[in-house]
């Protein structure tokens, strides 16, 4: 196994994701399995290839700094779960409500 | 009478001639879809009144000059639901977008627009366009109109069926790795991924922002060429689009005798399904007879494609999704504190296959083993590169199969993930190297299509789609599922 029970559950947290007891197998399972043919890669001596990041031949895209028209803030927040006097709300994370 | 035989160019013409109205090719598209969609599964939202006065004023307000400046004039027009439409839900096919309702219009549906085309609805694609079977949707399976027991393809498996079940002539599609060509493939229609930047990704939910591009969905590869011309050019509001005229109106005259064609043995190796081979094989014989010189190359990193894709993809993808946090749109399941809402809400709003990648990817990208995995992976991105750079220099074109194999059934690569991810092993080199890619149907085997992948240096569209257009002129004309209706 490529991952332990512990690096999937590190992962998860990371990715704030939770992960069921029933399903931790099966995730270490698969993830370990792909991870295993990844390791193919290895094949290959890359020590002096310079890595792509993107295919565009072009860098910093300019634009004049103009203030152009923007999204009214109504539209901009229709769509949030829970939404008060135009803001967003979340659960309370200072005074013992976060971790 | 509107006639749905008809393709959308033909369509274009009759409109701007009078001989039809928008309103009876949309109403024609509509009946369609009522008629046969129920056994495919293509649309997740139809919309009839929307698409209805588009056409009307199309038809009641435009003069016969006005329409004939319209490239799309009342042609209806299916749209991947991952890209935003305000007059339309978008899920992504993800329960995490349930009622989303994007406050703006993706850069391509406004050109669309622009152009006179009629949005009838959205389709269905696998969650966030992460699979290659439509199978991975949160809301419903899309059946391949060929064999209803088989995947359309994925991830763009919806705008496939819409467009081969002659549902709507014309789809746009997505495709990181493959997810336009394989569903073209498998569905038996034209389908492009064009160079990366030259489709604005603006209003695309993203995956993986590298890869990623927009495309068309045709019958004909004429109707290809003008739906291409229509969403390309540069977008100042995604700054990788690239700064070049957009494709031409109408398909390019290539001369087929004076083309090099490049034959990649990797792609023609073990493990293609030998029906396959062998329609492929006749479509390269006819591509000779045309006087086409192939010409066998080598692309010696193609067997690392899929590992280093499913590194770059997944990475970007953990990176992209991260904005999904039950904050500001979409679905939240609360909990007392914010990091288990977060939590709780992504792990009840994605499902598994999209949990799957983003594990995979935040695990690529975390400390310790960044260098092992995400950066190894874009050393043998330009290896990749290279290969066809390469060949570039010795060949014009290059030609393989699609897929290696024909559609296959409901859940045969659902156990296994690693299998389902080697279903793209001949499309996902081109992302990786942002050209051009397009699948072109080549005759059916067993009562189901296969495809032909065309694949040219960076901004060369029209020299593929120059010659699938020359290819497809002689060979025999096609036949469409679904003719009789649904009861066929």
């Amino acid at each position: 196994m490529l991952l332990s029970k512990e690096d999937v559950l590190h992962v998860a947290n990371l990715a704030r994701l939770s992960v069921e007891p029933s399903e931790l197998q099966e995730i270490q399972d698969t993830l370990s399995r792909v991870l295993e043919y990844i390791d193919l890669l290895n094949e290959l001596d890359t020590e002096q290839v310079v890595p792509t990041s993107q295919v565009v031949e072009q860098h910093t895209v300019w634009r004049s700094d103009q203030v152009e028209k923007s999204l009214p803030i109504a539209l901009a927040i229709q769509n949030g779960p829970q939404v008060v006097t135009g803001m967003f709300v979340v659960p309370k994370i200072l005074d013992g409500g976060g971790q | 009478m509107a006639s749905l035989t008809w393709d959308a160019v033909e369509m274009v013409r009759r409109v701007q001639s009078g001989e039809v109205s928008a309103l009876e090719l949309v109403d024609a598209a509509l009946e369609r879809i009522a008629d046969v969609d129920a056994n495919i599964g293509a649309f997740l939202y139809v919309d009839d009144n929307g698409a209805r006065d588009a056409a009307s004023r199309i038809d009641s307000d435009l003069t016969r000059e006005q329409k004939e400046r319209l490239p799309l004039a009342g042609i209806p027009v299916a749209i991947k639901d991952n890209l935003v439409t305000r007059e339309m839900p978008t899920t992504a096919g993800s329960k995490i977008l349930e009622g989303f309702r994007s406050p703006y219009n993706a850069t391509v549906v406004e050109r669309l627009l622009a152009a006179g085309a009629i949005p009838v609805g959205k389709v269905n694609l696998d969650e966030f366009a992460m699979g290659s079977s439509t199978e991975h949707s949160a809301y419903q399976v899309t059946r391949n109109p060929w064999d209803p027991t088989r995947v359309p393809g994925g991830s763009s498996g919806g705008s496939a069926a819409a467009v081969a079940a002659g549902m709507v002539p014309l789809a746009l599609g997505s495709d990181t790795g493959g997810s336009i060509r394989t569903p073209a493939s498998y569905c038996g229609v034209v389908g492009m991924k064009p160079t990366y930047g030259r489709v604005s990704r603006y209003g695309l939910i993203a995956f993986a922002s590298s890869l990623d591009q927009v495309g068309p969905f045709a019958r004909t590869v004429r109707d290809a060429v003008l739906l291409l011309h229509v969403i390309t050019g540069k977008d100042p509001h995604d700054a990788t689009s690239v700064d070049v005229m957009p494709t031409q109106a109408t398909v390019a005259a290539v001369e087929p005798s004076r083309m090099r064609i490049g034959l990649p043995e990797e792609y023609f190796g073990d493990g293609i399904d030998p029906k396959v081979r062998t329609r492929v094989d006749g479509a390269l014989e006819t591509l000779r007879g045309l006087g086409a010189t192939l010409v066998p190359i080598s692309l010696p990193h193609t067997r690392y494609a899929i590992a280093t894709y499913y590194l770059i993809a997944n990475a970007e993808a953990s990176s992209n999704l991260s904005r999904y946090d039950g904050v500001r749109y979409g679905f939240r399941e609360a909990a007392p504190d914010l990091i288990q809402m977060y939590a709780n809400t992504r792990s009840l709003g994605f499902g598994r296959e999209v949990r799957r990648r983003i594990l995979l990817g935040t695990h690529a990208l975390s400390a310790g083993y960044y260098d092992a995995y995400y950066l190894k992976a874009q050393k043998v991105r330009t290896l990749i590169r290279r290969d066809f750079e390469q060949a570039f220099s010795q060949v014009d074109l290059i030609v393989t199969p699609t897929v290696p194999d024909l559609p296959f059934k409901f859940g045969e690569r659902e156990v296994d993930p690693l299998q389902m991810y080697l279903t793209d092993i001949f499309t996902v080199t081109t992302n990786l190297a942002g050209l051009p890619g397009l699948s072109q149907p080549i005759g059916l085997t067993d009562g189901l299509p296969v495809g032909l992948q065309w694949i040219a240096p960076a901004l060369q569209e029209e020299r593929i789609l120059g010659m699938a257009q020359a290819l497809e002129s002689v060979l025999p004309v096609p036949s469409w599922p679904m003719q009789g209706g649904s009861s066929q």
